[in-house]
């Protein structure tokens, strides 16, 4: 057979027939790559947040441009925690006020520019190569950020804070899989095993799967507002010392889907029982700046760690923050850093050898957080504001989470525990039985049928409870609260009419 | 550390290693005032970082454009270039809520991969689409993102991923962390760092017992090598890969970066696509960078922008891949907005076009003519060998070390060039990285110096070098 050398456009499932064939069966022949190939591990990864109800609700939007047969012209998009996208907020003027000097500094020669964030801009690039933001920096990230994020962790807890345990990173995503890689033990039989929420926010389960390690499931109490109950740790890790190698225990706090803000007292215990296993705490504290209900309060864990004394305060750790939640909400700047609590010196040189090899986080990212974690302080020119700015933004939130979880509790059958904090409600439905069945012969779960459903008809996308992992028999799906109000109000009545509906049609 | 990741600690990275650690204490020392050091300053030629070595300063374009993504308020002043206002207002309108604050699109923003297919389509004249162009943190991000696509997790008979040598250590480090197992293949210093098929064939068979070979990773133009491919080896390459049924990995982030009268960049898909049946329908992954593209001209290390283009990807691997990647949501919206900026230039006419033409220019002749200086500088050292620097942004010259002085540096458990780098160090104050770093042919010693200094800050680095060399052969004869 004869080649032809003509230009087939990639992904042509044309075939040329006559003198020179190119069938697609001669492509699949030399194929490096097919799903036979592919790393099994990648393929046990899901992600609900951006997953297959997502897709569909990316398809309908589309649809909606032309002409089309949904029931609704616009699909509300309560999925994931993007604050700016959602129309929660527009961005904090000071923060980019300061990453555009830090981009263009000429710009801070107009009499416009605020003073205070201009000196702000002067003090980080003086730190940059070439005073530059497009110069690599230190792998860790740049000195002053890691000093201001070490001031306010020692203002914050009362404890102090070394800028050299300090590690920005690309959102908090990327430092979390970085810490969990460390504990890591390559050992098929007996694979490292990570205890994790149930429901947890699914970065976790992902990364876990990814990286071939057990997933040590511990559930958190609905009945008792999210609370981690010690005798259910107890099990889960008994339950797993078969399988695998107990290394660490992650806890989100406030909660992601639940938005629980956990007690000092649950805190305490929770270090306790980690130290009892000698596990390595992975604390997910990027919501510790969104905690709404009156009488909630933050802990840190670090502080409490602290406080406990020995030998609780000698306890390895890591804490999270983010640039993407909060009052700022700066998602797209793939803001992040950890703080490594108690690391052995001789690991901590690991880690930092082990981050080089991709030199360094994004420094526009790196900027975000340096001028959210140093606002504008009383007396400064952008103080004002910035003060009214972030009030705007935070009471807004507060309201919608009162709001929320009043408006799901008012409709039959369904049942949300208070939104104590983070972003998000996590109702709970009871569904029919035959509507389960349904589902189940559909091979899917229960409450991604549900929400599939609540999408087709409402336009209303949420993200299904399975997705998260929830106590086998339950069934919830999680919203954010990030729409604005009317939008909320209107999105839960919208809810409450396909919900009813629901019941009937599958009674 | 007993029961820290064990492939952790195999990991290792020459280009931010001890040396560089090193050189940053010596450099405090310095700062702080009292010291024996023979010199007053440290000069950093161990990393392709334009903006940090004094090369360049940015491109005004690229930065209001950032800058009005950033900000908006300030594209409505006067004084900003209305073309860059519409990039902007371009880019914004694809943003959730119009801000770059948002999440974007796991594969990321729409209007950028689509610049990007363009100029992948206008640079190679074969089709791109935007659907298998994938925006991450910097091309590292997307190489260790693929590389892990191509593992078996079977430790017995792990996956094999030929590597040059020498080669960029990001390669030979996720490789460790996966480990997987490393084919390391041979480039002919003779023959300005090409790649003999006979060598790529040795190495592979050599490897069959121990692993499951899968891909091949080429970096064209080198690093630290610095060679531009021919044509012909290209497509030599590409025979041996389907031949042997290799994923390709063509990290061609230098690709703007050719500096030889002579040396032309060929794409690796350009290539594959005019070979015509079956080669064209062979599966790899191209690589580019704003970090390095940011190495072309722009040098914009800092934003990690950077990109993947999967040529030939099987759609359910390609879902798998959408999938694999959603799970970090999206790199960094600004470092996207680099890349964006970068792939589409002002063009002839445009308000902005006259200056950023003189910028480029400046940096690009800068470059090119450090290329030459720098490898003639060393070939009139005695005792040093420098191939041609065609591309890229490193030279990476050969040493002869005196046997006594290997001896000495084996009794302290160093690498011959390592004990060579830190005594240059230690008595100049140049920071450059050994060749062990980057691997080498047994036997051979070399160093990679960045080309980035400024030209008379060059001169100056290499006098220093022929000094200490002249003295470090007399010493260890």
């Amino acid at each position: 057979m004869l080649a032809i050398r003509c230009r087939l456009p990639i992904n042509s499932s044309r075939i040329v027939s006559a003198a020179g064939v190119i069938t697609r069966k001669e492509q699949k022949r030399h194929a490096s790559l097919t799903m036979e190939t592919l790393n099994p591990l990648v393929k046990e990864v899901e992600y609900a947040v951006r997953g297959p109800i997502v897709i569909r609700a990316g398809e309908i939007e589309k649809k909606l441009k032309g002409s089309h047969n949904f029931p609704f012209d616009r699909v509300i998009r309560a999925n994931i925690g993007d604050c700016h996208a959602s129309g929660n907020q527009v961005p904090i003027t000071y923060i980019r006020q300061f990453v555009a000097g830090c981009t263009y500094p000429e710009l801070m020669k107009s009499s416009n520019f605020p003073s205070d964030i201009k000196s702000r801009v002067e003090r980080l690039l003086s730190v940059c190569g070439g005073k530059s933001l497009g110069a690599y920096t230190e792998s860790q990230g740049i000195i002053t950020i890691r000093e201001d994020i070490a001031a306010y962790i020692q203002q914050r807890d009362g404890y102090p804070s070394d800028p050299n345990n300090i590690y920005l990173c690309n959102g908090a995503s990327d430092g979390i899989k970085t810490i969990i890689k460390l504990l890591m033990n390559n050992n098929l039989e007996k694979p490292s095993g990570i205890m994790i929420p149930v429901p947890q926010y699914p970065l976790y389960s992902a990364t876990l799967s990814e990286y071939g390690a057990y997933q040590i499931e511990y559930y958190l109490d609905e009945g008792n507002n999210w609370a981690l109950n010690i005798d259910e740790l107890e099990r889960a890790l008994n339950q797993s010392k078969d399988r695998c190698v107990p290394r660490g225990m992650v806890i989100i706090n406030p909660g992601n889907p639940t938005g629980q803000v956990l007690s000092r007292d649950n805190i305490e215990n929770v270090i306790r029982f980690a130290h009892k296993h000698q596990l390595f705490i992975v604390a997910d504290e990027v919501y510790q700046e969104n905690v709404h209900l009156p009488g909630s309060k933050f802990f840190s864990f670090k502080k409490t760690l602290m406080d406990l004394g020995a030998p609780y305060n000698q306890m390895e750790m890591a804490s999270f923050h983010s640039a993407s939640k909060g009052w700022h909400g700066e998602c797209g700047s793939r803001g992040g850093y950890y703080e490594l609590i108690n690391i052995d010196k001789d690991v901590r040189v690991q880690v930092n050898k082990l981050i080089s090899a991709c030199l360094c986080s994004t420094a526009w990212g790196q900027a975000v957080m340096a001028a959210i974690i140093n606002p504008p302080k009383e007396g400064e020119p952008s103080y004002e504001l910035y003060k009214q700015e972030r009030s705007a933004v935070v009471n807004r939130l507060r309201e919608k989470a009162e709001l929320v979880g009043r408006l799901f509790n008012s409709v039959e059958g369904v049942q949300c525990n208070p939104v104590m904090g983070a972003m998000y409600a996590f109702p709970r439905i009871e569904l029919p039985k035959k509507a389960i069945e349904h589902a189940k012969s559909k091979n899917m779960a229960p409450d991604a049928f549900y929400c599939f459903q609540l999408l087709e008809k409402t336009g209303i996308c949420v993200v299904p409870g399975s997705g998260f992992k929830q106590s086998p028999g339950t069934h919830h799906f999680r919203t954010t609260i990030l729409p604005p109000v009317d939008q909320m109000k209107d999105m839960v009545e919208k809810f409450r009419t396909f919900h009813l509906s629901f019941l009937r049609e599958w009674k | 550390m007993a029961n820290i990741n064990p492939r952790v600690i195999k990991v290792e990275y020459a280009v931010r290693g001890p040396i560089v650690i090193r050189a940053g204490e010596i450099e405090k020392q310095i700062k702080e005032g009292q010291h024996n050091f023979p010199f007053d300053r440290v000069i950093r030629a161990n990393i392709g970082d334009c903006h940090a070595s004094g090369n360049q300063v940015p491109v005004t374009y690229i930065r209001q454009f950032l800058a009005g993504c950033t900000y908006p308020p300030l594209i409505d002043s006067s004084d900003f270039p209305s073309d860059i206002k519409q990039k902007v207002q371009r880019l914004l309108s694809v943003c959730g809520g119009k801000s770059l604050g948002s999440y974007t699109e796991s594969q990321g923003l729409i209007t950028v991969r689509e610049d990007i297919a363009k100029y992948i389509q206008e640079r190679d004249g074969y089709p791109s689409n935007p659907s298998d162009i994938y925006l991450c943190n910097g091309a590292s991000d997307g190489i260790k993102t693929v590389i892990k696509l191509l593992m078996n997790n079977d430790p017995k008979k792990p996956s094999g991923i030929m590597i040059p040598v020498p080669q960029y250590p990001l390669y030979s480090a996720t490789l460790s962390e996966y480990g997987a197992h490393q084919i390391e293949y041979y480039l002919d210093e003779d023959n300005n760092w090409a790649l003999n098929i006979d060598e790529l064939e040795r190495a592979l068979n050599q490897s069959k017992e121990h692993c499951v070979p899968r891909g091949i990773v080429i970096i064209n133009p080198g690093n630290p090598t610095g060679q531009v491919l021919s044509r012909e080896n290209i497509e030599n390459i590409v025979r041996f890969a389907e031949k042997h049924r290799l994923f390709i990995l063509a990290d061609e982030v230098y690709q703007e970066n050719t500096y030889l009268p002579g040396s032309k960049f060929f794409s690796f898909k350009k290539v594959l696509m005019d070979l015509g049946a079956p080669y064209n329908h062979m599966e790899m992954a191209s690589f580019h960078s704003a970090s390095k593209a940011s190495k072309g001209w722009h040098g914009e290390c800092g934003s990690r922008g950077g990109y993947y283009e999967l040529i030939n990807i099987d759609k359910d691997v390609r879902m798998q891949v959408n999938k694999l990647i959603s799970a970090s949501l999206c790199s960094a919206a600004w470092g996207q907005a680099m890349m964006g900026a970068i792939i589409n230039p002002p063009k002839e006419g445009e308000l902005s076009y006259e200056l950023y033409k003189k910028e480029r220019s400046d940096i690009v002749s800068r470059l090119k003519q450090k290329a030459d200086l720098v490898s003639q500088l060393f070939n009139s050292v005695e005792g040093v060998r420098c191939n041609a620097v065609m591309g890229a942004m490193y030279a990476f010259p050969r040493i002869e070390i005196p046997e006594k002085a290997i001896q000495h540096a084996k009794s302290k458990n160093m690498a011959p060039d390592a004990f060579y780098c830190f005594q240059f160090l230690e008595k100049t104050g140049v920071c450059v990285v050994p060749g062990s770093g980057f691997k080498q042919k047994p036997g051979t010693h070399h160093l990679r110096t960045t080309i980035l200094p400024p030209v008379d800050q060059m001169k100056v680095m290499v006098e220093k070098f022929r000094k200490f060399h002249m003295e470090f052969l007399r010493e260890w004869k």
